[in-house]
């Protein structure tokens, strides 16, 4: 079989804004990882062409005025930097967190846990234990402030998103599709099943560290209680929801 | 406190100034006022930085209230505007009084509007910005009652600037985007000979054009891995429909663009008010970094040709060279012949 990012990464213009670097066509763990590092990398040589940048799911964006900055120069500079190795097997950055995050899966907390449960052809305890159970990474923050990402779930939960969006779910609230969790941090319109919930606040805009989560941190859920869930959001003030962050690499 | 006090407001009047860069990585986008240009023609007016924060107008305005002396300049989209009654200029700057009222009404020309002060509105700055941002819940839109502190500078008022004539639609030149190549080029070529119209539910995350004829749905790139999207990205939504991102877009998106509008035409599609007709035209990158980069010079150069609004005898230099002793006075000016 042919390994799907064997043409790739692939250097692209983003309008006149920057540079992306995009090394599949679509979601991959090494991909991601790739991703990761690579912006890292190409942020530690401090550009003063790039005003910011920033990684998606398989891509690191590096934002750049085309109309002040030659493309093809700056194109050949992040070629150099990818042929200094292969990304794909890159380390993570230093300073990275691991995160452990209280959440409350299934009941009134994760009202379509049994729907998706049976997507993943799991009866709805073992789901919650294969949730809570997950070893996840921060692949992107995105759609909103901070909102973070989070891969990759076991294989059964490869399930489809709705093809009718919920209206709502609360900030909190976890969703699933795609072997992936989505954190939100604000109540939105989904279209992934809403199976959990945290009173963990992925965007703080008063902090002194809005965005708390990182691209590339570790993260796992306990399971707790409703009620659990309620007394550690009563004590809560600083919207950490009850999660312990340990410093790693 | 001195200030513009709010007696009566639309229910699209925010705060915006340049908005929050160097927050994408977090996943939150610059935001801002959805018309930047308009910010740069209130500073050239009021000569003053254009991060000032300024009151962005959608629709209608409202009354305000000097609870102070102060320069005000009106900029963006035209609008009805009274000054105790009386009808004033748009695109110029105007002195205000403490108790006199301004009264904004609704948009003539454009689609947003912009009330700018001298020294800015001086708002409590929220992440680097005083920017209204309604999807991440920063900021609010103004409210009877509400007092905006305003800075203390005063500067010449009864000044005006060349317009630029950018609210009535018109071509909006593009460059390719990251889907684009996969779109069939066929697809490309009809996108590029249709004619757009604002719809009118579009926000200030993003326009929603209405057109004749199919949708723009390639059926091959119903489902694209997120990706970074920008201001002026051309989305294709899943029902075929056509999305400009602006200001407040957010910073991922998973549907196929079709091309980007570049920075110095945004504006212009930003402005553009339901029954003007908008065009595509598809640029090489080379090509569209030159046009860029002449508009903004020809931008750059607009905005430094202030002039007064009305002829002053006193600030009229060449007095001496019109006849007013002797001769025949024709009543009009000799350089006219």
């Amino acid at each position: 079989m042919n390994d799907p990012l064997q043409n790739w990464p692939r250097i692209q213009t983003v309008g006149l804004s920057g540079l992306v670097v995009r090394f599949g066509p679509a979601f991959d763990d090494r991909a991601n990882r790739a991703a990761i590092a690579f912006r890292a990398a190409v942020d530690a040589e401090k550009w003063p062409e790039v005003e910011e940048s920033s990684s998606t799911l398989v891509s690191a964006f590096f934002r750049v005025d085309l109309a002040e900055h030659d493309m093809s120069l700056l194109s050949a500079r992040l070629q150099e930097v990818l042929d200094q190795q292969d990304w794909l097997d890159a380390p993570f950055p230093a300073n990275r967190s691991r995160w452990t995050i209280p959440a409350s899966f299934g009941g009134t907390c994760g009202p379509q846990l049994e729907e998706a449960a049976a997507l993943a052809g799991l009866d709805p305890d073992a789901a919650i234990a294969s949730l809570a159970a997950a070893q996840l990474r921060v692949l992107t923050l995105g759609f909103a402030p901070g909102q973070p990402y989070l891969g990759s779930l076991d294989a059964n939960w490869q399930i489809p998103r709705q093809s009718q969006i919920t209206k709502a779910v609360p900030a909190g609230a976890l969703v699933v599709a795609v072997q992936q969790f989505c954190l939100f941090t604000a109540s939105a319109p989904t279209g992934w099943r809403h199976v959990g919930q945290t009173v963990f606040r992925p965007f703080r805009s008063d902090a002194e560290d809005p965005c708390p989560l990182r691209p590339g941190d570790e993260v796992h859920f306990t399971q707790v209680s409703e009620t659990e869930l309620e007394s550690i959001e009563a004590k809560d003030n600083c919207g950490n929801g009850g999660a312990e962050r340990v410093q790693i690499g | 406190m001195n200030g513009l006090k709010i007696l009566s407001v639309g229910p699209g009047c925010t705060l915006q100034d340049l908005g929050r860069p160097g927050m994408i990585a977090a996943g939150l986008t610059q935001g801002g006022a959805a018309d930047p240009l308009a910010l740069q023609e209130g500073a050239a007016l009021l000569a003053q930085h254009a991060s000032c924060a300024a009151i962005e107008i959608a629709g209608i305005g409202g009354r305000f209230e000097a609870l102070c002396d102060m320069t005000i300049a009106l900029t963006g989209a035209e609008m009805n505007v009274h000054l105790d009654g009386t009808s004033l200029p748009w695109g110029s700057s105007h002195y205000l009084a403490k108790g006199a009222v301004l009264e904004i009404g609704a948009v003539r020309r454009g689609v947003f509007g912009y009330l700018h002060v001298a020294g800015g509105f001086q708002t409590q700055v929220q992440l680097g910005s005083r920017s209204t941002h309604r999807m991440i819940g920063l900021g609010a839109p103004l409210r009877v009652g509400q007092v905006l502190p305003v800075g203390s500078s005063t500067v010449p008022s009864g000044l005006t600037l060349p317009e630029d004539g950018r609210f009535g639609g018109g071509h909006l030149r593009i460059v390719p985007s990251l889907q684009t190549e996969s779109f069939p080029e066929e697809l490309i070529q009809r996108f590029l000979r249709t004619g757009f119209f604002r719809n009118p539910n579009s926000t200030r995350q993003a326009m929603r054009l209405d057109f004749d004829g199919a949708g723009f749905s390639d059926p091959d790139q119903l489902s694209v891995v997120s990706e970074i999207v920008v201001p002026g990205d051309i989305q294709i939504g899943g029902d075929g429909t056509p999305y400009i991102l602006l200001a407040e877009c957010q910073t991922t998106g998973g549907y196929p663009r079709i091309g980007t509008v570049i920075p110095a035409d945004l504006p212009r599609a930003v402005q553009a008010p339901p029954a003007a007709e908008l065009r595509f035209e598809m640029l090489d990158m080379i090509t569209a970094t030159e046009a860029e980069t002449q508009a903004r010079r020809a931008q750059a150069k607009r905005l430094r040709h202030i002039t007064p609004l009305y002829r002053d005898p006193a600030a009229i230099s060449d007095l001496l060279s019109y006849q007013l002793i002797s001769g025949a006075i024709t009543g009009q000016d000799q350089k006219e012949n």
